[in-house]
């Protein structure tokens, strides 16, 4: 009798072991690409596959998953396996191969409206799971595909083709939904510092455990110029707080400004001598200095990239792993002896 | 303790060839508890036997309320029986508003056996009388035998030291102790299942056997009956048995399968009535490698099953009506993507909730067309409880073999209905069937059919050499890249449809019970088995040339089918519902088949499908269900 208990694939040692040498070119899809030209997430898909080779897995062991919308094209360029699936549900079929297949490396692509509107309940459920899976949140305020609704990150009085005299709702941040659900990796970068971008990408892939990054991506046909007031390269350094694990939270091209904290309330410091600065410490257990930064929202306050949380916690897929390993600690089960397990009688 | 063992020389005993008994109660009474091991007894007795739970949706329904109560039916006889029986001979009535709710299906001149403690001023308000029916002559045309079980028990117990609360809690017991006297039932299986639930309990473990010893003695001492009666053994096959409710069969079923394919087993699902005891079951079987994800809704679940079966497990997930619904989008994902799924819908009563915890067969239509497209999928229906552990199998076979989703329409009354179950040989089931595709090197296409079954490599990650990605946007069977082109959606729409059809040619001729022509066929699935079986057995006695043949194969449908329909004058087809498989016969084969259609949330009786069979053959004028038609409705 044949009995298994994981998926009879033979392809060796998965990881690291006699890895192929990868580059850039080796996980481009012979796939036209084809999202507007000028589109933030050229920038992602290159890093991507900039990031890829260099991760230490088999070409063969990465899977991309994606729901609907213009970021979940991105599984048909990169060259590898993907799974182009439905509007939000994305994160649902990540669950259940990586909880079958914990020897994957599982990345899960979705959108603002993707991940946090139809899909909104399964974020926060793997979340709070703690898969393995690396989710990019692409997030660009708008509904690209859809060609330009409002979306549930798109701030308040926004005029859209749905609003055409400004929407009535506020916003999220998908930030503070994955500090409160209790994912393990929390970051944020943006398309357009691509060195920010791919270390993030990178940091998110190699934690265990689920790893979000939103990337703030720029729309430049129904919402051009989102996130420019921050990210342009010129205020780059005066307009956005780079969070770095054990430095000082401070910004501005000299580093002449910084954030410390007034109570509960961060402020920001102009004074380049002030030493009062926190220090950013992302291994923290306690989410409350990470949900305090996830709450600096720009004009106010420069806005915050980087991890903002990175901590240890057991797996998902593990732990259903060894609560399988334990039940079958004692041996081979006999189907028969289950079948005639309980009460039975004869009958002559 | 002690088993009585005199009988009182006077005491007559009567032969019985077949006795329907209901318990019911209070939702907290413990009828469930006492139905099973009755049910138990008598299985390890030899007799054929079924039963029929019916309980109410809320946990705990205010105590002693009409809404709270809950029922169990059972029928045991010496002979073949199908169905747990049309009306109960026996009632056991634990209080005043499982007296009002049952009594009415109890056979005129049957035995009824009420608490009569239980009959005060406070139960009878709450049940609606405004006399006691004890005493007011209501109850004349029943044997009515009054016990004062509620005192009975606390006087058996007066010496264990536990609180008359906790003594009122062995009430069940007490009454079990009786109906097993008056079968002449001995106490041990019984005993032995309580020995083994309440090993932890000593205390409770006491007071329940006590409670059950005194019941029996009651039934010796009392000289309240005029008889005892025997039902002797049924003449089944020899072989070892045990019992088996459908979802039980369902999920062994199911794990048969994983170990006969040598892959493993996931399951996603949300909790819903009365689908949930296929998860409880499951989450149980970890040594067989099976996983189980309690997901944070339906849709998650066939999500999750659709990422295991994607990366070459075997993906299943299951539900209900409403769960269903929810799942549809996602199925047609499995279908697009033509993954192995199996999807299981355990129906009731609907639209929306519905009744979740009475039966019905209202979701067919929604299992064959609720989906967006043209969306095929394999659709099976197990016919009884342990017919849910082979169809499970089967369903897993097909799924395996065609690369196809297959829903696998389960119901109420199916489910949670139990049988004594002759074990099957578990070896002689034959391996399931699968491949994954391997690198043969050069360009993979994920559509390259298999020109037999048509099923598309399984190309699990892992893999190098077979990377390539699919999605729910059509795709070229050529490449396996995104493709607009008609004439290529129109090739892979027809391919998805064709490879369902394709089963066909591997079911089994369809059993006829009766001759295989005549002037009537009667046409079921699914839990109707046995009051169809029943009832064309009956008229077959009268004479008449009846016969029937229940789907388990509904698509495709067995290739014999649209030849046997036409042998016959006259079909007919009763469903739970408004008319879902006749409609579909009509649709296929152009038979005038006849509808007949109850919608009760309670399975047909015999004696109803006997009168529809009355009517169509000449014996009798119309037939109509005892249900009053709304004002300005057609009765139908």
């Amino acid at each position: 009798m044949t009995t298994a208990y994981s998926v009879p694939i033979d392809n060796g040692s998965l990881i690291g072991d006699d890895l192929p040498v990868y580059t850039r070119k080796d996980f481009v899809s012979n796939q036209e690409v084809r999202w507007c030209p000028g589109c933030g997430d050229y920038g992602i898909l290159a890093q991507m596959q900039k990031m890829l080779p260099n991760l230490g897995v088999r070409r063969e062991d990465l899977v991309f998953i994606s729901g609907i919308g213009c970021s979940s094209r991105f599984p048909y360029y990169v060259e590898t396996y993907g799974f182009h699936s439905i509007h939000g549900r994305a994160l649902t079929l990540a669950s259940g191969l990586k909880v079958t297949r914990p020897e994957l490396k599982v990345f899960v692509i979705t959108g603002d409206g993707d991940g946090l509107s139809i899909g909104g309940n399964h974020l926060l459920h793997a979340m709070r799971r703690n898969l393995d899976l690396t989710v990019v949140l692409f997030n660009n305020r708008i509904y690209g595909l859809t060609k330009g609704q409002y979306s549930p990150t798109s701030e308040i009085g926004k005029i859209t083709k749905s609003s055409p005299v400004g929407t009535t709702e506020s916003p999220l941040s998908p930030i503070k939904i994955a500090l409160a659900a209790g994912a393990t990796f929390v970051a944020r970068t943006i398309d357009r510092d691509i060195k920010h971008l791919e270390q993030t990408l990178d940091a998110a892939a190699r934690h265990k455990g689920i790893s979000f990054v939103e990337v703030y991506q720029n729309c430049n046909v129904f919402n051009d110029n989102a996130f420019a007031a921050f990210t342009d390269k010129e205020v780059r350094q005066d307009k956005m707080l780079y969070l770095e694990n054990g430095k000082p939270m401070r910004f501005g091209s000299n580093n002449e400004h910084g954030i410390r904290l007034n109570g509960f309330m961060p402020e920001v410091v102009h004074d380049v001598a002030d030493d009062s600065s926190l220090i950013h410490h992302d291994t923290t257990a306690n989410p409350v200095l990470a949900s305090i930064l996830a709450g600096m929202d720009y004009p106010e306050y420069p806005v915050p990239v980087g991890i903002f949380r990175a901590v240890d916690a057991p797996t998902y897929e593990d732990l259903v792993s060894e609560q399988v390993a334990h039940a079958q600690a004692g041996g081979t089960p006999d189907f028969n002896s289950l079948l005639r397990g309980g009460e039975t009688w004869v009958v002559d | 303790m002690t088993t009585p063992t005199l009988t009182r020389p006077e005491q007559r005993v009567e032969e019985l060839e077949r006795v329907t008994i209901r318990f019911c109660g209070d939702s907290g009474d413990g009828m469930q508890l006492t139905g099973t091991q009755f049910t138990r007894t008598a299985a390890v007795y030899g007799n054929d036997l079924a039963t029929y739970p019916d309980f109410p949706a809320e946990i705990r329904a205010p105590t002693g309320s009409l809404p709270g109560v809950s029922g169990f039916q059972l029928s045991f006889a010496s002979t073949e029986i199908y169905t747990p029986g049309d009306a109960p001979d026996v009632l056991v009535a634990m209080n005043p508003a499982a007296l009002k709710t049952n009594v009415g299906d109890l056979v005129e001149t049957g035995l009824l056996i009420v608490d009569e403690a239980e009959f005060n001023a406070v139960n009878l308000k709450k049940a609606a009388y405004s006399s006691n029916p004890l005493d007011d002559g209501s109850l004349a045309k029943y044997q009515l035998i009054r016990i004062d079980i509620t005192h009975n028990t606390e006087k058996a117990l007066a010496e264990t030291g536990l609180s008359v609360k906790d003594k009122f809690r062995s009430r069940n017991f007490y009454a079990l102790g009786v109906i097993l006297w008056l079968y002449g039932r001995s106490l041990e299986t019984t005993t032995r299942w309580a020995e083994q639930q309440f090993k932890r309990r000593p205390d409770v473990l006491d007071a329940n056997l006590k409670a059950l010893s005194a019941g029996y003695n009651f039934g010796e001492t009392a000289e309240l009956f005029h008889a005892r009666y025997e039902v002797k053994p049924a003449p089944v096959k020899p072989g070892v048995y045990r019992h088996i409710s459908g979802n039980e069969a369902t999920a062994l079923g199911f794990v048969a399968a994983s170990v006969k394919a040598g892959l493993p087993l996931f399951y996603g699902s949300y909790p819903i009535t009365p689908a949930s005891d296929i998860l409880h079951e499951l989450s149980k079987l970890k040594s067989f490698g099976v996983k189980t994800f309690q997901a944070e809704d339906e849709i998650a679940a066939v999500g999750a099953a659709i990422g295991a079966a994607y990366g070459g497990a075997m993906g299943l997930t299951g539900t209900s009506g409403p769960g269903l619904a929810l799942k549809s989008e996602a199925i047609n994902l499995a279908v697009m993507t033509e993954l192995p799924l199996v999807i299981v819908d355990v129906q009731r009563a609907g639209p929306s909730t519905g009744m979740p915890t009475k039966v019905e067969q209202s979701d067919l239509l929604q299992a064959m067309y609720g989906r967006n497209g043209d969306s095929h999928v394999v659709i099976l229906a197990p016919q009884t409880p342990s017919d849910c552990y082979f169809m499970a199998i089967e369903a897993w076979r097909i799924a395996l073999k065609y690369m196809v989703p297959v829903i696998f329409l389960s119901d109420g009354y199916v489910a949670n209905g139990s049988e004594p179950w002759r074990i099957p040989d578990f070896d002689s089931i034959p391996k399931l069937e699968w491949k994954y595709a391997t690198n043969k090197g050069g360009f993979f296409n994920p559509y390259e059919r298999d020109p037999e079954t048509l099923a598309r490599p399984w190309a699990v990650p892992g893999q190098a050499g077979l990377e390539h990605r699919v999605g729910g946007i059509e795709k070229s069977s050529e490449t396996g890249d995104i493709s607009y082109d008609p004439g290529n959606h129109h090739r892979m729409t027809m391919a998805r449809k064709e490879r369902v059809e394709r089963v066909a040619r591997e079911i089994p001729p369809t059993e006829i019970n009766g001759p295989d022509s005549g002037d009537l066929l009667v046409v079921g699935w699914g839990g109707t088995y046995g009051a169809i079986t029943s009832a064309v057995n009956r008229a077959r006695g009268r004479g008449k040339k009846v016969s029937s043949l229940h789907l388990r194969y509904i698509n495709p449908f067995p290739p014999d089918l649209g030849e046997i329909l036409s042998r016959f004058d006259k079909v007919l087809v009763p469903e739970l519902n408004t008319g879902n498989l006749v409609w579909m016969l009509r649709a296929k084969y152009l038979v005038d088949a006849v509808p007949f259609n109850k919608i009760a949330g309670q399975p047909f009786k015999i004696r109803e499908i006997t009168g529809k069979i009355q009517e169509l053959l000449g014996e009798s004028g119309p037939y109509e269900l005892g249900f009053a038609p709304a004002s300005g409705l057609s009765g139908g």
